[in-house]
């Protein structure tokens, strides 16, 4: 019995759709011939072939629309009283003669709607005989397509009776009752399909069952499709029967469908005015019943048409929707203590998007559904559910979408509190994802209160989290990082002291990230400092009295605090270019104490951490660089910082590195400006040197290879003299151009090397510039190539 | 002896007319041989009105001691077959002895005729109502004529007539409660009815009302009793669940049925039961047999 073959089924099937036809052959002739007697004799016949046990529900349906479809031609055909004779009070009777119960009762609804439409018996009368009479069928599947035939054929007269207003309002309830009971005793036999058969085809019967679901929910198709079904109706009548029989029926396949069918077949609008109602059935419903996906379609439709007009929306706020269906969801998670989190936060997740399409303006609604989740999680520390984990980020990513303004998540105080419940690599990509929003809408976070928050929020990047293993991609840390060096730029206040307040929190949130972060997030956080600090330079007139709090001196303490701290990680190289910034920013704040402190701090780094000889070579450049604009110095303390400068270079490892920097240094000697340096004998010193150093690095690259290198060298230092030679150098003269221009072409002619490009430009130069004629061609005129 | 007849031809036709009929209404019975004819209806009480015609063979003469037509009514037992209970004998003298020549009608009449019995066909044995001619003769043997007639009678509705209200079950098992409205029921009437689940630990398949009739005949130790289903109705499809409650609703005029007869005559009784039958899975049946009591109702 339970291993009924696929095949067995067929041939089943086969056996029932023969005795159909073979029946209905004769029923034709019958009825062709005007035969009452043969007609009921023969359709008796035929309808027995559904008596059957043996066919699944969707074999079953097509035995059944088979007998359907015959019985549609009987109908018409009693119908017609001119054809038979009998009026329709009889025929009612003749049919109940039938032996067999079940194709009794298909004529008897047969009979029954043709006499629902000869209007000769009162409606409400014929429509409670027949569905009381069907209590006949407790077979589930036989039942239910019985009372589905019922429901069928009795459709399109209901639709008539439920839109007569012509009568008077009872009708329409006549009708109501009607599908209500029929819906009710459906609804009993699907349930108990369920308790037949063993438990271990638990699975399969299932499987049945839903297909069968239609046929209960045809009725609730019908109710909502019957005009005559108000607001009133519904309320009164309608819902009440309908939740009260979801209830009871324990059953948690109905009442997944049932639940959801109500929510998609009555019009929001009923549902808007019913909601407490509706809701209420929600926490009675089986603990199995997965209440997420009929919660969260309503919750979508209400918000859908909330947006449909501004009237509705004041229907809204009259029934206070948020706080029900808040309470609601409230409510079912205290009933079902089983639920999964995810089940929980899916409908939070719903209610979430509810509140922010329907109240966009109620932000504590919404931090309101945040902190009931947060409730809900109390128990658990962190989520391991990888579906419960996407569900809570949709939760928290909600908000920001929707504002596009991610200060307004900012204060949402229950925000952090349902981030802390990610674990650790969510919460980082969750972190992000504020992160983005806030780029992406360009939103600039203005207070030292909203920076705060917002660092807490973004913890899980800022700093390493409790219990957190170190396994991290390296590449997803460095995008991480970089993600927030970006996000230290969007901080920003006009006002100098909330602005130091800012940097305050935020580098004590960096501080604490340790030495792998800081490289990342220090140089934002410096030049955002800087910012400031030129902010003030230009404002610097309103800067009066002792109590300001934010003064460039201040800030420059910091500064060298985070650089410090930088030094240690140890970065060295990073560090020194920031010092050199803070050094230029000093100078253009006239602290010649402060640059000059930032200055030694450079040297110390130089002498202690940068050994490398490539890095040195790149540092030198920068000090040099650097140290020819600073302009605040006194003629001590520069000369200390050229000295120095000079000195490292001379002392740098590779000859050509050597010659290159101490040409560079000329620079440090001549700035152009009104009350630049202008030691011209300087300059020469030291090109004269870079000239030596070329000369040896020549020598030393003669006697290990051939090399071009020292030349181009040579044409280096030419550009330098041509440089200083323009600028108006006394020191450099014609004469010693001409003496190198010559020393030059010598070395090419010994070298044997093909003609050079660098060379041959700048010799095109001098060229031009001689034949410019006017003073500069004047000066170069005693230059001969 | 009807081979005899047949052998040699009666000497006259005799026929037998009711005076009204034309009027009277008409009903099938069935004969022995299984045909079906139609005959006349009487009730208790009327008078049984007609003549009886003979008409001797052309150019024949009959001699006869007497003409006489009688009004039998008669139980017939099926294991003593052809030996008759008159309960009801009436006779009407029609002619003194003489000779017949030529077609002769006697009109007859039995007025206000006692009948208290109903024709009734039965498994073992019949009761019938008869008008019988007798032309006796000296030699010959006698001519008879028989016809048939059949008597209905018809009761007034009972004054009390109480719902048949039950609570039947098996210990832990089953327990029903069933009502049928009436305890007497015309024979056109419907029952009406419910049957109540209030306990069910058995997988019912399905429910059958079965309407059975008891004749009962002889008396003592030689009491016989034949019962035969005349309905199976099917009340009920399935397993129902407790609380659950089924309509029944059973017309009784496609059936056969006769009234209650209760000791008619000290030879026979004809009772009537409403049998409810459950069958379970393992079709192991559980039953309930109530008696009804059946009357006929003059039609309106």
């Amino acid at each position: 019995m339970l291993l009924i073959g696929a095949e067995d089924e067929e041939k089943w099937l086969a056996e029932g759709i023969a005795g159909i036809q073979h029946n209905a052959f004769y029923l034709h002739r019958a009825l062709d011939s005007n035969n009452l007697r043969d007609a009921l004799k023969y359709s008796a016949q035929m309808l027995s072939e559904l008596r059957t046990s043996k066919l699944s529900p969707q074999k079953y349906y097509e035995l059944y629309m088979r007998a359907f479809d015959e019985l549609r031609i009987l109908e018409m055909f009693f119908k017609d009283e001119s054809k038979h004779g009998v009026s329709v009070v009889d025929l009612y009777e003749l049919v109940q003669h039938a032996g067999n119960i079940l194709p009794r009762l298909y004529l008897l609804c047969t009979v029954g709607s043709v006499y629902i439409k000869s209007k000769e018996a009162p409606a409400k009368e014929l429509l409670q005989d027949l569905v009381e009479m069907c209590h006949g069928v407790q077979h589930p599947i036989r039942g239910l397509f019985l009372r589905s035939y019922l429901a069928q054929i009795s459709r399109d007269k209901l639709l008539d009776i439920g839109s007569d207003y012509e009568g008077d309002a009872e009708t329409v309830m006549d009708a109501v009752e009607f599908i209500l009971e029929n819906f009710t005793e459906m609804n009993k036999l699907w349930v108990r399909m369920q308790l037949e058969g063993p438990g271990r085809v638990r699975e399969k019967r299932e499987k049945e069952r839903s297909a069968l679901q239609e046929l209960v929910g045809k009725n609730l198709h019908v109710l909502s499709q019957i005009e005559g079904v108000d607001l009133e109706i519904y309320k009164e009548t309608v819902l009440p029967r309908v939740l009260e029989q979801v209830v009871n029926c324990k059953d948690d396949l109905s009442q997944y469908y049932l639940m959801d069918c109500i929510i998609q077949v009555f019009p929001d609008e009923y549902h808007l005015q019913t909601l407490e109602m509706l809701l209420a059935a929600f926490p009675q419903v089986q603990p199995t019943v997965d209440i997420k996906t009929v919660l969260s379609p309503l919750m979508d439709r209400l918000s859908k048409y909330a947006a449909s007009s501004a009237d509705v929306l004041t229907e809204f706020l009259q029934v206070e929707a948020f706080t029900k269906l808040s309470n609601a969801i409230e409510k079912v998670i205290e009933m079902q203590v089983d639920m999964p989190a995810v089940g929980a936060i899916t409908l939070y997740v719903s209610l979430l998007t509810f509140t922010l399409r329907v109240h966009p303006d109620r932000l504590d609604y919404v931090d309101q559904v945040l902190g009931a989740c947060v409730k809900k999680l109390s128990s658990i520390p962190k989520l391991e559910d990888r579906w419960a984990t996407k569900q809570l980020v949709a939760l928290l990513s909600a908000p920001l979408e929707k504002y596009n303004d991610t200060v307004t998540a900012l204060t949402l105080s229950n925000y952090p509190r349902v981030m802390d419940h990610l674990d650790n690599g969510t919460n980082k990509v969750m972190a992000m994802v504020i992160i983005e929003s806030i780029m992406k809408n360009n939103t600039c976070i203005s207070t030292a209160d909203k920076v705060e928050v917002l660092f807490e929020l973004i913890k899980g990047l800022i700093k390493d989290l409790d219990g957190a293993t170190d396994e991290l991609d390296e590449e997803d840390f460095k995008d991480e990082q970089n993600s927030v060096a970006k996000l230290i730029h969007m901080l920003y206040n006009n006002e100098p002291e909330e602005m130091l307040k800012i940097i305050c929190i935020v580098w004590k949130h960096t501080m604490a990230g340790g030495p792998k972060r800081l490289p990342f997030t220090v140089p934002s956080l410096v030049f955002s400092a800087l910012r400031l600090v030129r902010q003030m330079q230009g404002q610097e007139g309103d800067i009066v009295g002792e109590e300001v709090p934010a003064t460039p001196k201040k800030i420059f303490q910091l500064l060298s605090q985070m650089i410090e701290a930088l030094s240690a990680v140890p970065s060295p190289e990073l560090a020194l270019r920031l010092y050199l910034q803070c050094a230029k920013a000093a100078n253009g704040c006239d602290l010649e104490y402060v640059a000059y402190e930032f200055f030694t701090q450079v040297f110390v780094l130089y002498e202690e951490e940068i050994a490398n000889s490539k890095a040195q070579v790149t540092a030198i450049h920068l000090i040099i660089g650097a140290l020819q604009r600073m302009n605040v110095f006194n003629v001590e303390n520069r000369d200390t910082l050229t000295h120095k400068t000079t000195g490292y270079s001379a002392r740098l490892l590779k000859k050509p590195d050597q010659c290159r920097a101490v040409y560079a240094c000329s620079h440090l000697f001549w700035v152009d400006g009104q009350d630049g340096i202008r030691d011209g004998e300087r300059v020469l010193l030291c090109l004269k040197r870079a000239l030596r150093i070329a000369n040896a690095a020549q020598q030393m690259a003669s006697i290990a290879r051939d090399s071009s290198g020292p030349l181009t060298l040579f044409v280096e230092i030419l550009n330098k003299y041509l440089y200083y030679f323009e600028k108006g150098n006394k020191q450099i003269t014609a004469a010693a151009i001409q003496h190198l221009i010559e020393l030059i072409n010598t070395e090419m002619q010994s070298d044997s090397a093909t003609s050079d490009a660098f060379l041959a430009s700048t010799l095109r130069y001098i060229q031009f510039q001689k034949q410019r004629g006017g003073v500069m061609g004047a000066k170069f005129e005693s230059i001969k190539l | 002896m009807n081979f005899l007849i047949g052998a040699f031809k009666p000497a006259c036709n005799i026929s037998i007319t009711f005076s009204d009929g034309k009027s009277r209404k008409q009903v099938p019975m069935k004969k022995e041989n299984g045909k079906t004819i139609m005959v006349s209806l009487f009730q208790s009480k009327e008078s049984i009105a007609g003549k009886v015609s003979i008409e001797p063979l052309q150019g024949k003469k009959i001699e006869h001691l007497g003409v006489k037509v009688e009004l039998l009514g008669q139980i017939e037992m099926y294991f003593d077959r052809g030996n008759f209970y008159d309960f009801t004998s009436l006779v009407r003298e029609l002619d003194v002895p003489g000779d017949i020549y030529e077609r002769k009608t006697y009109p007859f009449e039995f007025s206000t005729v006692e009948m208290p019995y109903e024709t009734y066909n039965g498994a073992n044995l019949r009761l019938r109502y008869v008008l019988k001619v007798t032309v006796s003769r000296n030699y010959g043997g006698s001519i008879v004529e028989y016809q048939d007639f059949m008597v209905r009678n018809y009761s007034p509705p009972p004054s009390i007539n109480n719902s048949i209200k039950m609570e039947v079950g098996i210990e832990d098992c089953l327990h029903i409660e069933f009502e049928y409205n009436k305890s007497k029921y015309h024979l056109k009437d419907v029952i009406i009815g419910k049957i109540y689940f209030l306990l069910v630990r058995i997988k019912i398949k399905n429910m059958d009302l079965e309407i059975r009739r008891r004749e009962s005949t002889g008396s003592g130790a030689n009491t016989h009793v034949e019962t035969e289903t005349l309905a199976k109705f099917e009340l009920m499809d399935g397993a129902p669940v407790r609380g659950e409650s089924i309509p029944i609703r059973l017309f009784l005029s496609p059936y056969e049925l006769t009234p209650t007869y209760r000791n008619i005559n000290n030879k026979f009784s004809v009772k009537y039961y409403l049998n409810l039958v459950l069958v379970d899975e393992e079709d192991r049946r559980y039953f309930k047999q109530q008696e009804i009591a059946i009357y006929r109702q003059q039609d309106s």
